[in-house]
């Protein structure tokens, strides 16, 4: 299988805190959700993805090419997206659209304009009299007018009302048409990276602890609730964390490993971050 | 052509899509021929994953309903319906001897039988 993003055996070591043996594989034409808590290691791994600090092992891949050795070839295919806005406060749309086109050689004005339009961005106003949710897609609207192949974004739905948000992902599904177009996004907005992506993982101090695909995810995981005596009669293989209340249980668990008559509702990916991070394990 | 998902269904997604193009086309409204959705546009306008779009239609070529053709798409197989239709009613045939046999059991007569089917059926 050809891959769009590939991380292998990626580790970096600072003082108090170090990424571990980092594995990532995106494939082509796919979505992959990035997920953790605050100072898991995402930022991080972005950041040595894009080859904005060094790794200490491992290595990395973008379309087919070496993160460090190659990213002049593959920068004009590589749209990002983090949750701050960086451009200079003074300049208005057309004076940015004007320094992109300098920049970027496949910098297409037409598209730019389409998707500012779409965006309903105003041309002379200046950036830093746009709203938060503004300042935003301007950012995605520059990832996306050269000739952008993959979308890295970094936190790229967080502060946005539901609105902007939802027209937000109609943008890159619409990215998403071309199968050889592919998405690493990191967000806290659970619920938006259960709608878009086709996969999902997950990392927990530095380490990699969940990888699968959306479905995969929630056909498997389930929530069971039972009295404490009957909780001691499952298997604790599939038991990933559980919750105790006066009145009795709640538990993550496989959902195939249960034998016998239980209340198993679904469970979101939110449900599966906080019980396998957070919650007391067997 | 519609598809309606349900999220609240216990039925997995891939699989009410499944059911709804095996529905369509058993009723004749896809005929021999014609062109599904692409993967990705079907999967864009039903707002899910491209995974289970794929994994749909691939459960459809594996059973035979359609073809995919690289680079063109995919297309009703030329599947007799009506051997898909015979195989169904013998489905329902054997369902229905259960259920006589069951009713036998506790005494139901047929009016009874007929009366219960038809409010099922009806949905009330």
């Amino acid at each position: 299988m050809e891959f769009a993003l590939q991380l292998q055996n990626v580790s970096k070591n600072y003082k108090d805190f170090s990424l571990d043996n980092i594995n990532i594989s995106l494939p082509y034409g796919c979505i992959m959700g990035f997920i953790g808590e605050n100072g898991s290691g995402k930022t991080t791994t972005i950041k040595l993805i894009l080859d904005l600090i060094k790794r200490d092992s491992g290595t990395i891949t973008i379309l087919g090419q070496d993160n460090i050795k190659d990213i002049k070839k593959v920068k004009e295919n590589i749209g990002v997206v983090i949750d701050e806005s960086c451009f200079p406060e003074m300049l208005t749309l057309a004076e940015v659209n004007c320094i992109l086109k300098n920049i970027y050689k496949t910098w297409d004005n037409n598209k730019f304009e389409i998707l500012t339009k779409q965006f309903s961005l105003q041309k002379d106003k200046k950036i830093k009299d746009y709203s938060k949710g503004m300042k935003m897609k301007l950012s995605i609207a520059i990832a996306l007018a050269h000739d952008t192949k993959i979308l890295i974004l970094d936190e790229a739905t967080s502060g946005l009302d539901p609105l902007i948000r939802d027209e937000i992902l109609d943008v890159f599904r619409d990215f998403i048409q071309n199968d050889r177009h592919s998405i690493f996004m990191t967000s806290h907005i659970i619920s938006d990276l259960e709608k878009i992506c086709d996969y999902i993982t997950m990392i927990h101090h530095g380490k990699i602890i969940l990888n699968q695909s959306t479905d995969e995810l929630m056909e498997s995981y389930g929530i069971l609730k039972c009295s404490e005596a009957d909780f001691k009669t499952i298997n604790p293989a599939i038991v990933k964390g559980f919750r105790k209340n006066s009145f009795g249980i709640e538990a993550l668990v496989l959902k195939n490993g249960i034998r016998g008559n239980f209340v198993i509702d679904n469970a979101s990916i939110e449900d599966i971050m906080v019980y396998s991070v957070k919650e007391a394990k067997l | 052509m519609n598809i309606i998902i349900s999220n609240s269904s216990g039925q997995p997604i891939y699989e009410q899509i499944i059911t709804q193009v095996k529905g369509l086309i058993i009723s004749g409204q896809l005929q021999e021929g014609d062109a599904l959705p692409s993967m990705r546009l079907l999967a864009k306008e039903l707002r899910i994953s491209v995974i289970t779009t794929k994994r749909a239609f691939e459960e459809l070529e594996r059973e035979g309903f359609i073809v995919s053709i690289t680079g063109k798409g995919s297309f009703v197989a030329s599947k007799n319906v009506e051997f898909i239709k015979e195989q169904q009613l013998k489905e329902i045939e054997e369902h229905m001897q259960v259920i006589v046999e069951k009713a036998g059991n506790c005494g139901l007569q047929l009016d009874e039988l007929i009366e219960m089917l038809s409010i099922i059926y009806r949905g009330e």
